[in-house]
């Protein structure tokens, strides 16, 4: 056998081998839900490598809480786009008419008052919260945990992702069931010590504390389960890979 | 015919992947900086609270206090995504370049300094001949003085490892898994300012790099780390 052809076969069967072993990793990481709703395009393969990565380290981790002393004082509430007339017209009322409706691939679909939720039981946690641009502060939020709720309303077991989203238009995200049954991931009413404040997402904000701040949507009114992002939206998941930035925002 | 060969296949390749990804790091980290050209000490920080220091530069955020009376546009979505994917093909090619490395003896052979060139007379007399921008001594074409290797023992075992760690210490996620990776480092915020100096010191090791590869024969340097090859008589400047 002659030299060039022996490079030529031991190639070939590196390719192949690379190729082959490439496919069996995309189906196991299908199979295992590691791959992200944004995981086309250009970036989709870094945004799958680290997606999956993460969900392989972290799926249990818990975010590191702080003690009192180390609270921001005082936190910086980012800006949001104007509030509408939907959310001035119930925080006339002191938000007592606030909602927050739970459906999809759920054994009882309910809609519960602001004040339901604050009698559920609720967990209280030091964290902190990092917004994509860099900056950041330390706070406690209480509220109901999340897998709480999804215990009421009995999740079916298909189940994959929640799909949450703001009274505010066009301001909805998602999260898989690892972020959503994980016991810092709250349905928030409180801070500080108080009530949540409208500007930090009062009266109701979904914290997720081991993502960046834009995960935590403000005003949330509406959950829903569901065992796929493709019908919602563009199908990436949420409204912020459609602007342009990462479904998942681990780091 | 094999003393000819200057960088092996792997050096070369791996040098040049790593180009392109530090490139593509360098401008999309400096797209998600402006977005807040502050920086902290300690686990948090915002506008409210006082920076360790600033950029003097305009931010491309309304809520950051610049003193410039305009606002840049957002690039941080792409930023971030091609920030990180560059990271995964960095770190991946670095890994596969140590990896070489270590079986071929590659620092052992060309990056550990000689002893006798770690004393001070010596180091002191290659420092003088840079200050001086002297032309590299004949034996330098093949192979590195007392200061470049000890340059490039740096950037690959400290500020790469530095950069690489203070990077995965600001994710929330990462954060989570390993609370003491961000508790060594004096919390997040601190993360992200070391993060800073480290691309500083890398930028500027980049330029210096490309000012020697200048004054030591663009060209036949440029062969070297692209063909592997270099002509027999150095070109001199």
């Amino acid at each position: 056998m002659s030299r060039l052809s022996r490079r030529k076969l031991i190639t070939t069967g590196l390719v192949a081998t690379a190729g082959a072993s490439g496919l069996a990793a995309v189906k196991l990481a299908q199979r295992y839900g590691l791959i992200p709703p944004d995981g086309g395009g250009l970036y989709g393969p870094g945004e799958t490598l680290t997606y999956a990565a993460q969900r392989l380290l972290t799926r249990h981790s818990l975010a590191r809480e702080f003690n009192s002393n180390q609270i921001s004082k005082p936190p910086f509430a980012n800006e949001v786009a104007p509030l509408g007339d939907a959310f001035k017209s119930l925080q006339q009322g002191a938000f007592t008419d606030w909602r927050l409706t739970v459906d999809g691939m759920v054994a009882r679909p309910a809609s519960f008052p602001l004040g339901e939720l604050k009698s559920f039981p609720r967990r209280s946690q030091i964290t902190h919260l990092a917004c994509e641009e860099g900056w950041s502060y330390i706070a406690e939020w209480m509220g109901v945990p999340l897998s709480y709720i999804l215990g009421v309303v009995g999740t079916l077991p298909q189940a994959r992702y929640v799909v949450y989203r703001s009274i505010q238009p066009d301001w909805w995200e998602s999260i898989d069931m690892a972020d959503a049954m994980h016991p810092q991931t709250l349905v928030a009413h409180g801070m500080n010590g108080g009530q949540l404040p409208v500007s930090f997402g009062g009266p109701l904000r979904l914290r997720v504390p081991r993502q960046l701040g834009y995960k935590s949507v403000k005003y949330i009114t509406r959950l829903t389960i569901t065992d796929s992002l493709k019908r919602f939206g563009k199908g990436l998941g949420s409204a912020s890979p459609e602007g342009g930035y990462a479904w998942y925002a681990g780091i | 015919m094999a003393d000819s060969v200057r960088h092996s296949a792997v050096v070369r390749a791996t040098h040049w992947i790593t180009t392109l990804c530090f490139l593509a790091l360098l401008v999309s980290g400096v797209e998600i900086l402006i977005s807040h050209p502050r920086f902290y000490w300690g686990e948090a920080g915002n506008v409210l609270t006082p920076p360790l220091f600033k950029l003097p530069i305009p931010a491309s955020r309304a809520t950051v206090p610049t003193g410039y009376g305009y606002v840049l546009p957002d690039q941080n979505g792409w930023s971030r995504y091609l920030h990180f994917q560059s990271a995964w093909v960095c770190v991946s090619t670095g890994l596969l370049y140590v990896a070489f490395a270590l079986f071929r003896g590659h620092f052992r052979r060309n990056l550990l300094p000689v002893r006798a060139d770690l004393s001070g007379r010596r180091l002191s007399a290659v420092i003088a001949q840079h200050l001086r921008l002297r032309p590299a001594s004949e034996n330098e074409s093949s192979s590195y003085n007392v200061l470049q290797r000890l340059t490039y023992l740096l950037v690959i075992f400290v500020l790469f490892p530095m950069v690489i760690w203070t990077g995965l210490a600001m994710s929330p996620a990462i954060a989570s898994a390993f609370p003491a990776a961000v508790a060594v480092l004096g919390g997040q915020q601190s993360a992200r300012t070391i993060h800073f100096l480290v691309s500083v010191f890398l930028v500027l090791f980049l330029l210096i790099h490309i000012v020697l590869v200048c004054l030591s024969g663009f060209r036949n340097r440029m062969r070297a780390m692209i063909t592997g090859r270099q002509a027999p008589d150095m070109e001199r400047t």
